[in-house]
């Protein structure tokens, strides 16, 4: 073998590495950015430094409700909710191979917030018990899409299709309970049904935390599979690939991920849908880029939020803004399309 | 399939469309008597109840009328797309007709129905193109997949303009919830003759193509080789199908699901010919609309439950099992 | 020591459906072995059953005198490799990533590449001339490139056995011919046991040390090329009356149809 053949080859995989490490801390330090003005900004505006000081150190009157009790959970709520749907929606694309096809698209999603209505609105429940109840109704519209979709030449098509007929239906019945459930509150629905950041307890904030730290860095070590996966069902088992287990062990984490977090901000619109999509066109190539992908949400989340409240004359639930968003990159995509001549 | 069977099953979905619309007029949250009716339709006498059944005519008809548009609307979509999935709501081209009027009403304080039809009308045309377009990136082109995709992800992104525009109009906001899942409560006679003439144009159109959809069938191909100039004809019943759907969403929302349930039920059975397919899906359509805006009012009774959370939750086990029913060709 | 891989009393199929019935075979080693017959007749199936993509319904497949299944997945991937008929491209990706995926049996989770990986993969790429390649999208490549960029990933994976499943389809004949010299190659310099599904006779008769005759999902002969390209076998594969001659330039048979049995 040639010597420069090798040191080509090396040349190209540490290209590949350097632009991804820098993508990331950019993305890191935007995110830094973004927090730092969602603790500033608001009704009253507050210094960095007097963010600082009340959050580590001393009760400044005024100050300290606002940013402690009001904007810190908010904040931290609205970074790893981001990173939750993030993750979750680029492992979902990834893994059915259509940037389409995230899981507030195929009904997972709106199979967690439809059990958190219900368990909120109907049953008047809170706290950990919600999030409960709607990790396992993410898990059970996930595991009927399944179920629905084998064992009649199944393939990742018919489970996104049939993943869609649940969503409309899940749609309907939230509509539904929100209805029954006492006169119609729009701010309650809009909550419900594109996903909101108020009120936001502290409690809520830490819970999403943790179930980030534990879902996310399993996701995180298994996006090399998530990867293998690609290369089509039989390539994957021959390089020694567990397909039925390693697609379980995804979808588990994804959909805890993305349950947790709907049951405490709601279905935050499109940022699972985008998160992916700008990362891999951003990234280039063909990399899982899970972090990257978590690190987009939260930005998407923070951005929208800051938006939502302090740049538009009504306040906006943070969903309606990054609904939005969905817009201009349906277009992009129709726009890149007719560039490359149809 | 025999004629003669069709036109049995023409007489009989006649008869239940009769049915339905008597209930429609009868049940709800205050029911009244067959008396109060006959009263009603061909007495001048005065009564509360009398008042009721005459407020619940117009509703009525206008169900009739906008379940036929989006029957008829649908089966066009299937065969032009020759796809089993196709629907107006599925496309996201109902929320395209409902943003289209949305803005019209804030914006250009548009408020007489006539106007929002035509807004509904380039919406939905708007939307089709697009979310066509979205569909067609990619080697395989618009298979049904990507189209149903497309849809679903145009339709939120719309819907969250919609949403945007409504909440700080509080004047709008009133309506808030019908341009959000469609419903025919609120219909007026004048809202009838505003939609009548586009609904029979629709009509018209759709039943002139159907030999040339029945060409169109057997593939492009075969059908220029036929003498079908299948570019016009796909047009024109594109054309017809969006007339449709896009004057009743204007006027009542979007409603989900018709468009799908309705051709789907009619092609099981008496088949695929459009000669009796497009009046029997017209038929089915109101049928199903108006049941269904009957069991909104039946079980959320005092309040009402709009036609379109209805037809959702109707439809969507229809579409799971037309997905996992029908070969789908390279999804 | 090279691995051996051989099946027993073998039946598999889909469902209740049996398609490769009670088939034992022995792949030769080092040799290039070709699996041929009519459509549907199972060599694919077989092929599959082989690399523990079909379940076998009764009876085993071996590496080196141990059940297959009972190996652990990625134990296995490094004894034995499969390039699938048609292989999905992903997205976007580049020469260089794709052929690395097939170091993904020897890598340890979260490490990057080691020294080994980048060797192995290097020399794969030359191998197979796509070296110049490496940063290349996959999508744009043409249809004998891609072909092996695929090889190189198998190649990648660093196997002892290395099963194709039509390697040759929707290429023209001069790639045709490429792919089975690189393949040939690959036999020679590392000694790989190479087992092949084709569809072309002639150029299995030119290529394969030893063929295996599938029709009706038994396996029907085999055995050399010599042994196993004659008028009987073709009528009984294929169903087809032929006129077999030698190959002026290999002397290896070579097959003229004259029509289907009647």
């Amino acid at each position: 073998m040639k010597k420069q053949t090798r040191e080509i080859i090396e040349r190209v995989y540490h290209h590949q590495r350097k632009r991804i490490i820098t993508i990331t801390i950019i993305l890191c330090i935007i995110l830094c950015i973004l927090m730092a003005l969602s603790m500033m900004l608001g009704n009253t505006f507050y210094s960095l430094n007097t963010v600082i000081q009340s959050l580590l150190y001393e009760n400044i009157p005024g100050a300290s409700f606002t940013v402690n009790t009001l904007r810190f959970p908010r904040m931290l709520a609205g970074v790893f909710c981001g990173i939750a749907f993030g993750m979750a929606g680029n492992t979902f694309q990834k893994m059915l191979g259509n940037p389409l096809a995230s899981p507030d698209i195929i009904g997972v999603t709106s199979g967690a917030s439809t059990v958190a209505v219900f368990c909120i609105l109907i049953l008047h429940w809170s706290g950990n018990a919600v999030s409960i109840g709607a990790i396992l109704g993410g898990m059970l519209v996930a595991f009927l899409i399944y179920r629905l979709s084998q064992g009649i030449g199944s393939n990742n098509g018919r489970m996104i299709l049939i993943g869609l007929g649940f969503q409309a239906f899940l749609q309907a019945v939230i509509s539904y309970i929100i209805l029954r459930a006492a006169q119609y509150d729009v701010a309650n629905a809009l909550r419900w049904l594109s996903g909101s950041l108020n009120n936001v307890t502290i409690e809520e904030a830490v819970r999403i935390v943790i179930v980030v730290i534990f879902m996310g860095s399993s996701l995180v070590y298994l996006s090399r599979r998530l990867m293998l996966l690609q290369l089509g069902e039989d390539f994957a088992t021959t390089l020694g690939l567990n397909i039925q287990r390693t697609k379980l062990l995804l979808i588990v984490n994804a959909i805890i991920l993305s349950a947790v977090a709907t049951s405490i901000s709601g279905p935050i619109a499109a940022v699972s849908f985008l998160s992916g999509p700008i990362i891999t066109r951003i990234c280039k190539g063909n990399q899982a880029n899970m972090l990257q992908a978590g690190l987009m949400g939260a930005i998407l989340v923070l951005a929208g939020d800051l938006v939502a409240q302090n740049l538009l004359p009504a306040r906006y639930p943070v969903g309606i803004i990054t609904g939005i968003l969905g817009a201009p990159y349906l277009l992009l995509m129709l726009f890149r399309m007719n560039h490359k001549g149809g | 399939m025999r004629k003669k069977n069709v036109y049995f099953l023409f007489v009989i979905l006649s008869l239940c469309l009769i049915v339905v619309s008597a209930l429609s007029i009868l049940y709800g949250s205050k029911s009244v008597d067959m008396e109060t009716l006959f009263d009603a339709l061909f007495t001048n006498k005065e009564s509360f109840s009398i008042s009721v059944v005459q407020a619940r005519i117009p509703r009525t008809l206008f169900g009739i009328l906008a379940g036929a548009s989006l029957g008829v609307s649908g089966c066009l979509m299937q065969s032009i797309t020759r796809n089993p999935i196709a629907d107006p709501s599925i496309l996201g081209i109902n929320t395209g007709a409902s943003l289209f009027v949305v803005v019209g009403i804030a914006f250009f304080s548009i408020s007489s129905p006539s106007q929002y039809i035509w807004l509904g009308f380039t919406g939905a045309i708007l939307t089709a193109i697009l979310v066509y377009g979205i569909a067609s990136v990619g080697q395989s082109g618009a298979t049904p997949i990507k189209l149903a995709l497309a849809g679903a992800a145009t339709s939120m992104a719309l819907m969250s303009l919609v949403n945007t525009i409504m909440l700080p109009n509080s004047q709008v906001m009133d309506s808030f919830r019908f341009w959000q899942t469609g419903s025919i409560g609120g219909a007026k006679w004048n809202m009838i003759l505003v939609l009548l003439p586009y609904f029979i144009l629709g009509l018209l159109l759709s039943f002139y193509l159907s030999s040339s959809l029945n060409t169109l069938a057997l593939g492009d191909e075969l059908a220029t080789s036929l003498g079908i100039n299948s570019k016009k004809v796909r047009a024109m019943a594109a054309f017809a199908g969006v007339l449709l759907c896009g004057a009743t969403t204007a006027l009542a929302g979007p409603i989900a699901f018709v468009g799908l349930m309705v051709p789907h039920i009619m092609r099981l059975l008496i088949g695929s010919n459009m000669h009796y397919l497009l009046p029997l899906s017209a038929l089915g359509g109101s049928i199903l609309l108006l049941g269904a805006d009957i069991i909104g009012r039946v079980i959320a009774s005092p309040a009402e439950l709009e036609v379109g959370i209805i037809t959702a939750i109707l439809g969507a086990p229809v579409f799971i099992y037309i997905v996992r029913k029908v070969k789908i060709r390279s999804l | 020591m090279t691995d051996c891989l051989y099946a027993e009393h073998l039946s598999s199929g889909y469902g209740n459906h049996t398609i490769v019935k009670d088939v034992d075979l022995v792949l030769p080693e080092h040799k290039i072995s070709v699996i041929i017959g009519s459509n549907g007749c199972g060599k694919s199936t077989l092929l599959k059953t082989l690399c523990k993509l079909v379940l076998p319904s009764n009876g085993a497949v071996y590496l080196n005198n141990k059940d297959i299944h009972k190996y652990p997945s990625k134990a296995l991937a490094k004894n034995l490799g499969l390039m699938p008929q048609s292989p999905i491209v992903p997205e976007g990706i580049t020469v260089a990533d794709l052929v690395a995926r097939g170091r993904f049996p020897y890598r340890q989770p979260l490490k990057g590449m080691s020294k080994e990986d980048y060797q192995i993969v290097s020399e794969a790429m030359d191998m197979m001339g796509i070296s110049d390649l490496a940063d290349r999208c996959v999508d744009e490549l043409s249809g004998g490139q891609r072909q092996r960029v695929w090889l190189a990933l198998a190649l990648a994976q660093d196997t002892d056995i290395l099963l194709l499943d039509e390697p040759t389809t929707f290429l023209d004949i001069s790639y045709q011919i490429e792919i089975l010299d690189l393949l040939t190659e690959l036999n020679q310099k590392k000694g790989t046991t190479i087992a092949m599904v084709l569809h072309d006779i002639n150029l299995s008769a030119r290529y394969a040390d030893y063929i295996f005759a599938i029709s009706n999902g038994k396996l029907l002969a085999h055995g050399t090329p010599e042994e196993i390209i004659n008028e009987e076998i073709i009528r009984e594969v294929y169903g087809l009356n032929s006129k077999i001659i030698k190959d002026p330039i290999t002397q290896r048979p070579m097959i003229i149809p004259i029509g289907k049995c009647k």
